[in-house]
């Protein structure tokens, strides 16, 4: 799906978070927004995702105006920053999850959603689990049911906040590998959100440079590496 | 460990030592405290529970139960239980919502709504009860006008459930508030983005997160909703055999110098608040797993 971002502001309280951002994200691609916290990058994702809503602006989806559409309405599958699993559910139940939420006539079948779950467990490669409880699960296993979760919903794009952040190094690198194959396979339009420049560069196909509200640079890695736009993404992106 | 710490100090030709963990007490301290614990639990809770039960049974248990069975003992538990049963829904519903706005939205005024929360805390029951009369007695505008219409609140159980619904307003919140605070918002809204409604959202995840925080509180509710004295004196009547809850009973009958019957009562008010406690218990040992994973994670 392609994602149409056209001049969206949004301050809370007195302070500015985004000043007149556009953006315009081809579809089937996976994308970085890459800035320092307090960049504006993670109100762009919620923004996008229905979770906050902009004071001014509009967001196209496919050229239609998705400005004031409900998050459920969105089907955005959202991957949080700190995973946000159901604690009290077991990974299948939370996998299931958004297609038990569907309104009756759209719900699958029990066994189809069973059927679902299971080839969902196998795509993130943790067939096994599906009976265990978040807290029984490593970070690195939880992002992925998060990830699993997110795409059970069958989504029009994948939103994901910080996927990497908790993770330690070793399973940083496995995850990126796992993310890339699984947006390869999906062919969703897929937007990230990071701090972390080599995590951007060697994930995305196209990288958002953000600070203060602002975006500083849109371009290819390459590209941002070899002709940063401004001193600020020379200091951000070379450092 | 501390024994192979020893034995290498021997060995190596040092006087051996005993050490202590840095946050350990010395023995004669910690007996001391240990006692000085032991001692507070008995005098203060232990022995007085102990004295009820005792003066109950003083004239045998046959005595004890004769003296619960009779009308006006039988209406003033009945009472009690009626007016705990309407107080606990009431304020766990209103405990649930209180703790929902304060703990998921951001508005102005949000500090002073926790402080009304706390409000009857601080206020005396007494005072309560008599901010009831003022507002609901018969020489009062709305209570003229509601028992002129043959429904009446002060003196009868309306006054009743109005002056316990107040004094244990807090307690349901109180216990969510914290819990909810920092289990967040993500659970919600990763729930919102998976396409549930925000009906779907409260009963499948906000709920079951706080479940444990709720049954506290509404035990809680429970045991301070049957042993209020203050604030349902004031606004009962204490008119025998229909105003009169287990607590005022125990009073009228302490005064009147029927101490088996008295102690009776109170052995019974006791006996429900370790009901209550007996069923917390079991629930935290039956789910102790669960319990632990939810605090884990």
């Amino acid at each position: 799906m392609h994602i149409q971002i056209d001049e969206i502001a949004k301050s809370f309280g007195s302070s500015a978070a985004l000043h007149g951002v556009s953006l315009s994200i081809p579809s089937g691609a996976l994308i970085a927004l890459l800035g320092p916290s307090g960049s504006g990058k993670t109100t762009l994702l919620r923004i996008l995702g229905g979770l906050e809503f902009p004071a001014s602006g509009r967001v196209l989806f496919d050229g239609q105006d998705a400005t004031g559409m409900s998050v459920q309405e969105r089907r955005a599958g959202f991957v949080f920053q700190s995973y946000a699993l159901f604690r009290h559910m077991t990974v299948f139940d939370n996998i299931a999850y958004g297609l038990r939420a569907r309104p009756r006539g759209k719900r699958p079948e029990k066994a189809e959603i069973a059927r679902r779950v299971t080839k969902l467990l196998e795509l993130i490669q943790l067939p096994d689990i599906g009976g265990r409880y978040p807290s029984q699960l490593s970070g690195g296993q939880r992002q992925r049911v998060a990830l699993a979760r997110a795409l059970a919903i069958e989504p029009r794009m994948l939103l994901l906040d910080e996927p990497f952040g908790a993770l330690d190094a070793k399973v940083r690198k496995e995850l990126r590998q796992g993310l890339r194959e699984i947006h390869d396979e999906t062919g969703l339009t897929t937007i990230f959100v990071t701090h972390d420049q080599d995590e951007a560069m060697e994930l995305a196909d196209l990288v958002v440079v953000m600070s203060m509200g602002k975006i500083e640079q849109i371009g290819r890695p390459q590209d941002i590496r070899a002709r940063p736009a401004t001193e600020f993404v020379r200091e951000f992106v070379c450092a | 460990m501390s024994d192979m710490i020893t034995d290498t100090i021997a060995q190596t030709g040092a006087r051996p030592r005993k050490f202590r963990a840095a946050t350990a007490e010395s023995t004669p301290v910690r007996l001391a405290l240990t006692l000085l614990a032991l001692a507070g639990v008995g005098v203060l809770v232990v022995a007085p529970l102990a004295t009820v039960f005792a003066e109950a049974l003083a004239q045998g248990w046959a005595a004890a139960i004769t003296s619960l069975g009779n009308h006006d003992a039988q209406s003033a538990i009945r009472l009690t239980l009626w007016v705990t049963a309407i107080a606990l829904p009431l304020n766990a519903a209103f405990g649930i919502a209180a703790a929902w706005l304060i703990t998921k939205f951001d508005f102005r005024g949000k500090a002073l709504l926790i402080t009304l929360i706390d409000l009857p805390f601080s206020v005396s029951p007494v005072v309560a009860g008599l901010c009831i009369v003022l507002l609901f007695g018969a020489n009062s505008l709305v209570g003229g006008w509601l028992v002129a219409h043959g429904f009446p609140i002060v003196f009868a159980i309306p006054g009743i459930v109005l002056a316990t619904v107040f004094v244990t307003f807090p307690f349901v919140a109180r216990e969510l508030i914290p819990v909810m605070i920092e289990q967040g918002r993500a659970e919600e809204e990763a729930a919102l983005t998976l396409g549930a409604s925000g009906w779907r959202v409260f009963w499948t995840v906000t709920l079951p997160n706080i479940r444990w925080a709720l049954l506290y509180g509404a035990l809680l509710c429970t045991a301070r909703a049957m042993g209020e004295f203050g604030a349902v004196a004031v606004v009962s009547g204490k008119i025998r055999g229909q105003t009169a809850t287990m607590p005022i009973t125990i009073e009228m009958l302490y005064n009147e110098y029927l101490s088996v019957a008295a102690f009776s009562m109170a052995a019974a008010l006791t006996a429900l608040a370790l009901v209550t406690l007996i069923l917390k218990t079991t629930l935290e040992l039956r789910h102790a797993g669960q319990l632990a994973a939810n605090r884990r994670h």
